[in-house]
């Protein structure tokens, strides 16, 4: 495939905004300058609620739309051919695009559009359309007019230099990072974890993630895997500071001290806890968990309302109503699959109870876990003894 | 400072290995295939390395063949005997390592015949059963001299003698790769006619290993190319690996008779001071094994625990089973001792080297006591 001289970013929903729209364009535009920084030198400019992004030198393309599709914010990234400004030029360039596309996709019908924004081309846009049109049915073998529902879709633009393009590659969608606050996600090394933090974040939402680390009931692979997933992640998120928290002396207490059917109950109450502390020092609003309705014994309607009644900030948990192969689609999509399948995070079952209470009343989970009387102690030790690694 | 207790795994470096590994990458780096000069600089690292090796294995040089590491020597031995005779019968055993066993594997769905002896309690080869297996059309016995998890010694001398004496054109493989430089011997006192080792077990380096060839033995390469090491192994050659290999190998067969009673000693104190303080346990090393290896099982211990606990005292161990929430193999070899499921999951190894100190062993019976007594409470132990 032939590489495009400049790339054009549409957006979908700030297009919309009203008088905050700049905001949210300067922000898309930081995050576009961002995600192309080690690519290669590029122009970004904006036209008409329209991104361009053009190549300064032999910057790379295909590497750039690679970082664009991850980009929140762009729902469709077109990959544009440049040419004169006469209409010979933009024929021969609308023939080998329409040509390319048929090879890579297929396709059997196709139909032109214009937009004329330098009013000095001599011919207006449906003169244009009528002569390119002419010109590719003339040139393509086994192509025919559709302009209701075309196969193909020949674009052409006439501004400072005359732009031909038909594909159009769906980007990420969503808002750009950074316009919608932050949130804490408890990223614990699973499949869903990594697919809640990606949808949260795509609202726009700045993302700070915290993993719980039990060594040496867990090993250290726990924690590079988690690093790897945030990795994965903060392609998408931007930047993310994620928190590693010595997790081990709380459960042995809980172990110690409180009932066993209630284990998984109260160490999630706790992990909500620290999350909503370190979340409060970093200046964020609201947690992100990979919850879903009904998935394992303490994600149950009951189990959820008392984790939730362990702490006051929102919480977001946008896997609640979907399917594990649902969730699993996603992250594949995302690429954090693969890491999240490597077998290092529970390393040992001797936290699960054998009989968990599945439906536990908040009055029983708050009574069980009186017996817990350092609480105090041992929270405010793993929020000072935590270490906060950079990601991206 | 580290305690670094899993010597079956690999082992650190002489620094005299390191050394020589860098002098030789610096000032000797031309492919001793050239014609030029630095080309027989090169050979002639190559052609020293051998000598060195050979004669720790009581061998000719022109017997030992570098590789690259066990995995390869093995390979080369079963694959390479296989390809150059014409018989289908193997025997091996059921506690070989993977290098071998998946090997066999794949010459079975090759149209071989592999059969496996069993082993009793101690890891040691049910004999009569090893020469019942034993027939006239045998190609090859594959045999580990030292077993890499428990430490057991196979009786390899009278193995191949029974099979001589049945299939005198069979070959006798010994994996030599945890008993070279820890237990004495040489191609003659085995009389094998193929032996593998390997470089980073010994305090050499990774990526290289060795295969001895008996003279005059019929074996076809593995890896086709530019006929380097007299075709059997073709590649350039890594002299610089070579050269580090034969440092540490004559300078543990040189030692052997002083280090490895030490190395014993230490491990026989720590298995006292294990067995004196920690109750429910299973030593699952024999007597009379390999000097360096101590196998013993925790009950009610997970064994992955276990070794995340010693390893916050930077003491470093194996473990012989994975943590079971994710349904990971329990060890073949374990099992086929007659280990109960419930011990091998409380397995763990622990494989010595000559910079082990009675300091070690005392900080590790220590932590390891502690480290039984904090997780059977966490796993409420009765």
């Amino acid at each position: 495939m032939k590489k495009a001289d400049v790339i054009l970013l549409k957006y979908g929903e700030i297009a919309l905004k009203g008088l905050n729209k700049p905001m949210f364009e300067r922000k898309l535009i930081d995050n576009i300058r961002l995600a192309l920084a080690d690519v290669g030198e590029f122009s970004v400019r904006k036209a008409q609620s329209t991104i361009y992004v053009e190549p300064l030198g032999d910057a790379d393309t295909d590497a750039a739309v690679q970082r664009l599709k991850k980009v929140f914010g762009i729902s469709n990234i077109c990959l544009m051919t440049k040419c004169e400004k006469n209409i010979d030029a933009i024929a021969a360039a609308a023939i080998e695009c329409v040509k390319s596309d048929m090879e890579e996709r297929g396709g059997k019908t196709f139909k032109v559009e214009s937009m004329r924004e330098d009013k000095t081309f001599p011919m207006r846009s449906p003169e244009i359309c009528r002569v390119i049109g002419g010109m590719v049915l003339k040139n393509v073998d086994g192509l025919k007019v559709d302009v209701h529902n075309p196969d193909i879709q020949v674009n052409i633009e006439i501004r400072g230099d005359a732009l031909v393009y038909t594909d159009k590659i769906r980007g990420a969608g969503g808002m750009p990072v950074g316009t919608n606050g932050k949130a804490a996600l408890l990223l614990s090394g699973g499949i869903d974890s990594p697919v809640a933090g990606y949808m949260i974040s795509k609202r726009g939402v700045t993302v700070d993630a915290v993993h719980f680390h039990s060594h040496p009931y867990t090993s250290d692979r726990a924690k590079e895997k988690v690093i790897d997933l945030a990795k994965i992640i903060s392609e998408y998120c931007g930047k993310i500071k994620l928190h590693i928290v010595p997790f081990t002396d709380i459960q042995l207490s809980i172990i110690d001290k409180c009932p066993e059917r209630h284990l998984t109950i109260i160490m999630r109450r706790y992990m909500m806890r620290i999350a909503e502390r370190i979340a409060e020092k970093s200046g964020a609003r609201a947690l992100i968990t990979g919850e879903s309705i009904g998935q394992v014994a303490s994600q149950t309607l009951e189990g959820l309302c008392a984790s939730d009644a362990a702490v006051s900030m929102p919480v977001f948990r946008p896997c609640i109503g979907m399917d594990k192969e649902e969730i699993v689609t996603i992250s594949k999509q995302i690429g954090t699959y693969e890491t999240s399948i490597l077998p290092y995070e529970d390393c040992c079952t001797i936290f699960v109870p054998k009989h968990p209470k599945t439906r536990p009343s908040l009055e029983e989970v708050v009574e069980a876990e009186k017996a817990l009387t350092n609480a105090e102690e041992l929270m405010s030790d793993a929020v000072e003894n935590t270490e906060v690694i950079e990601i991206g | 400072m580290d305690i670094y207790l899993d010597n079956s795994a690999t082992t650190k470096p002489y620094d005299s290995v390191v050394a020589k590994v860098g002098e030789v990458m610096s000032f000797v780096y031309g492919n001793p295939s050239s014609m030029h000069r630095m080309g027989i600089a090169a050979e002639k690292v190559m052609k020293e390395a051998k000598e060195k090796v050979a004669a720790t294995l009581g061998a000719s040089p022109s017997e030992i063949f570098f590789t690259s590491g066990g995995t390869e020597s093995n390979n080369l031995a079963i694959r390479g005997i296989c390809g150059a005779s014409r018989g289908k019968h193997i025997i091996s055993t059921a506690i070989e390592h993977p290098a071998t066993l998946k090997t066999l594997s794949y010459l079975e769905s090759q149209g071989y015949e592999v059969d496996l002896v069993s082993v009793n309690k101690d890891g040691i080869v049910n004999f009569d059963e090893f020469v019942s297996m034993i027939r006239p059309d045998t190609v090859l016995v594959s045999c580990m001299y030292v077993n890499n998890e428990i430490g057991s010694v196979q009786p390899v001398g009278e193995m191949r003698r029974a099979l001589k004496r049945i299939a005198p054109r069979a070959y006798f493989h010994i994996d030599a790769v945890q008993a070279y430089c820890k237990i004495p011997f040489t191609a003659g006192s085995t009389g094998a006619d193929l032996i593998s080792v390997s470089g980073h077990k010994i305090h050499g380096p990774k990526g290289v290993g060795v295969l001895y060839v008996r003279g005059g033995t019929k074996i076809s390469p593995i890896l086709f190319g530019g006929g380097q090491q007299g075709g059997l192994r073709s590649g350039t050659e890594n002299p610089a690996g070579c050269a580090g290999f034969a440092e540490a190998a004559a300078r543990g067969a040189a030692g052997i008779s002083v280090n490895m009673p030490k190395v014993r000693t230490l491990r026989d104190l720590l298995r006292c001071k294990i067995e004196k303080n920690v109750r429910d346990i299973s030593v699952n090393t024999p007597e009379n094994s390999a000097p360096h290896i101590l196998n013993i099982s925790f009950g009610g211990v997970k064994s992955e625990v276990m070794l995340h606990t010693l390893e916050r005292d930077g003491i470093y161990v194996s473990s012989g089973s994975a943590c079971s929430s994710h349904k990971r193999e329990p060890s073949y070899v374990l099992t086929s001792i007659g280990l109960s499921p419930r011990m091998i999951d409380g397995s763990i190894r622990f494989s010595l080297s000559e910079f082990n100190t009675p300091d070690d062993i005392e900080k590790t019976a220590l932590a390891v006591c502690r480290a039984a007594d904090s997780i059977r409470r966490v796993m409420k132990y009765k």
